[in-house]
């Protein structure tokens, strides 16, 4: 009998040993990954690397074209994804009544979050390239990365909500207000942060999308900036670096990969580092938010 | 207009039906289905073109096998581990490191599986050819460790305590406990969990590109490389194919296939969400 116990607790201690290993195993993956990256991209990490456009000479290659690249298709993405996404998530926790178009919608959203993200490049060169003429552009690429994070910004909406107590809404509707004041006076303020979140978690995942973006055309030689939005002369806005041409990041970093130069090789390394650091700032503040909103809500 | 904002992931999804189903008619109109499927070779950009979809397929099993026997062990040990035998402040550390894990871009890890992991295995394979599956496979399978553990480790967590605690009562160990009651009673989300790797798995698109060589292989050796679905349409992409060519064509009728798949991982899973619920 003691025996057994005592052979029961030891394969108790060797599970934990075997989970710690396992998780280690994750961990340290990561971290090979990353100092890999870092120390074969470290010399590449100069002022030049950001201010130069892509060149046949990889010591003169630099970033300039897709990280402006990045910045523009993203702020499509956000355009369009978080106020699609917050309606949407509002709707359905606040104003959807329990039917089959509600229920159709949810496993849309559920089925959505499953589809390859090659899928969306499909559609989107189906669709907004060809069907739309809008041609293989940043609006493209926006519109096709905003499609692809919609699923996450809604789940993230949806949950927020429903985190707010009933109190909340009974209080409001017993002084008078109406459905629309208590969405933007209590519900919208009060899961501000939640929808945040998911915002930059989605974001995050956007900006380092590269199969949807290539399956629409993306270029991988640009050495040019699109036309810049804010001009000297009236209107002063401009809205043609839309339509323009462009490349991002994890493009570029792709493209440097699958050249057999080890010179090349390490502009990519640089690139994928400046890359992670970004993802991980972003996901980093995701998750600080979180935890900050954790502690600070007490209903 | 809150609605209307609610009904664009329907038009979403009516829109992919739409055009992959489109573009894979005017495919299938000069590619029988028949030779699709059963067809042995995959050489659309050859003046002898031949169209057999089991050689992307083969590329596409073989990496995601890989990827999976190495994300559903460790995931589902991780998630054990950490729902059942981790000291409360080691979790709160884990869960977010693991969240950031599954945050980095794909092209990073190809970028890993390409110049990190297949030199290292070369030194264990000699013969092995710089671009092959498995190295592809198996950074693949640590992208989707994350996503497995933390999905099966919320299931688990949400198996009411008094479970464990009957279990204790009775004189299980933790471990006795952890596999014959938490498992079985988490099971239909730990299922629901497997069917999201494997949706992961068949979809991933830069690892195998990067890493695993662009060239139609029908082969079940992760040693050699092979093109999968996903990598034939990145490839017809990089390159300049006109619009309505038959090449352009082949890239839907591809992506139809790879939504195919994952949809019956997809039903599957539902399935088995259904028949394995436990209610509490």
């Amino acid at each position: 009998m003691r025996a057994l116990i005592a052979k029961h607790k030891r394969r108790d201690v060797l599970f934990a040993l075997l989970g710690l290993l396992a998780l280690m195993i994750g961990i340290l993956t990561f971290a090979a990954l990353f100092v890999d990256m870092a120390l074969r991209g470290f010399g590449r990490l100069d002022l030049d690397f950001f201010t130069s456009f892509p060149s046949r000479h990889a010591g003169q290659a630099g970033i300039l074209s897709a990280w402006v690249g990045s910045t523009l298709v993203m702020a499509v993405t956000a355009a369009f994804a978080v106020p699609l996404g917050v309606a949407a998530g509002v709707y359905l926790e606040e104003y959807a009544r329990k039917n089959w178009v509600t229920d159709l919608i949810e496993i849309n959203i559920t089925n959505l979050a499953g589809v390859p993200s090659i899928v969306y490049g499909l559609l989107a060169l189906g669709l907004f390239v060809y069907q739309f003429g809008l041609g293989q552009s940043i609006l493209s690429a926006g519109l096709t990365l905003a499609l692809l994070i919609l699923p996450v910004v809604i789940v993230a909406t949806r949950e927020a909500i429903r985190s707010i107590p009933q109190i909340i809404r009974e209080g409001s509707y017993a002084l008078g207000a109406t459905r629309w004041q208590t969405v933007r006076y209590h519900i919208l303020p009060y899961s501000s942060a939640g929808i945040l979140t998911g915002i930059i978690i989605g974001m995050a995942r956007a900006i380092g999308e590269t199969a949807p973006i290539i399956t629409i055309g993306a270029l991988t030689f640009i050495a040019f900036l699109p036309p810049a939005p804010l001009q000297a002369e009236p209107p002063y806005l401009s809205f043609e670096w839309l339509l323009s041409p462009f490349t991002v990041m994890p493009i570029q970093m792709f493209n440097w990969t699958s050249r057999p130069e080890a010179a090349f090789q390490a502009n990519a390394a640089a690139a994928g580092f400046v890359l992670v650091a970004m993802t991980l700032a972003m996901n980093a503040l995701a998750i600080w938010l979180r935890y900050r909103l954790r502690r600070n809500i007490k209903w | 207009m809150l609605f209307l904002a609610a009904l664009v992931s329907v038009f979403t999804t009516a829109g992919i039906v739409y055009i992959l189903v489109k573009e894979s008619v005017l495919f299938f109109r000069h590619v029988p289905v028949w030779s699709f499927l059963t067809d042995t070779q995959w050489t659309p950009l050859f003046d002898d073109a031949h169209f057999g979809i089991m050689v992307l397929l083969s590329g596409t099993l073989t990496s995601s096998m890989v990827a999976l026997s190495i994300a559903i062990p460790l995931g589902t040990v991780i998630a054990i581990y950490l729902s059942e035998f981790a000291p409360y402040r080691l979790r709160e550390f884990a869960k977010p490191l693991l969240e950031l894990l599954g945050g980095v871009p794909t092209i990073v890890y190809g970028y890993f599986a390409l110049l990190f992991v297949t030199p290292l295995l070369q030194r264990l394979y000699p013969g092995l050819p710089g671009f092959n599956l498995l190295a592809a496979g198996l950074v693949m399978g640590v992208m989707i460790i994350p996503y497995v553990a933390s999905i099966s480790e919320d299931a688990m967590r949400a198996v009411p305590m008094s479970l464990r605690e009957g279990s204790y009562a009775m004189g299980a160990t933790r471990m006795q406990t952890a596999l014959r009651v938490v498992f079985p009673g988490a099971f239909s989300g730990v299922a629901a969990a497997y069917i999201l790797g494997i949706s992961r798995a068949v979809g991933e698109t830069m690892i195998v590109a990067v890493a695993a060589g662009m060239q139609p292989n029908l082969t079940f050796n992760p040693l050699e490389p092979a093109a999968t679905i996903t990598t034939y349409i990145v490839q017809v992409a990089l390159g300049d194919v006109p619009h309505g060519s038959i090449a352009y064509q082949t890239i839907f009728a591809a992506g139809l296939t790879l939504m195919l798949l994952t949809l019956v991982f997809n039903v599957a899973g539902h399935v088995l969400r259904k028949r394995f619920r436990e209610t509490y």
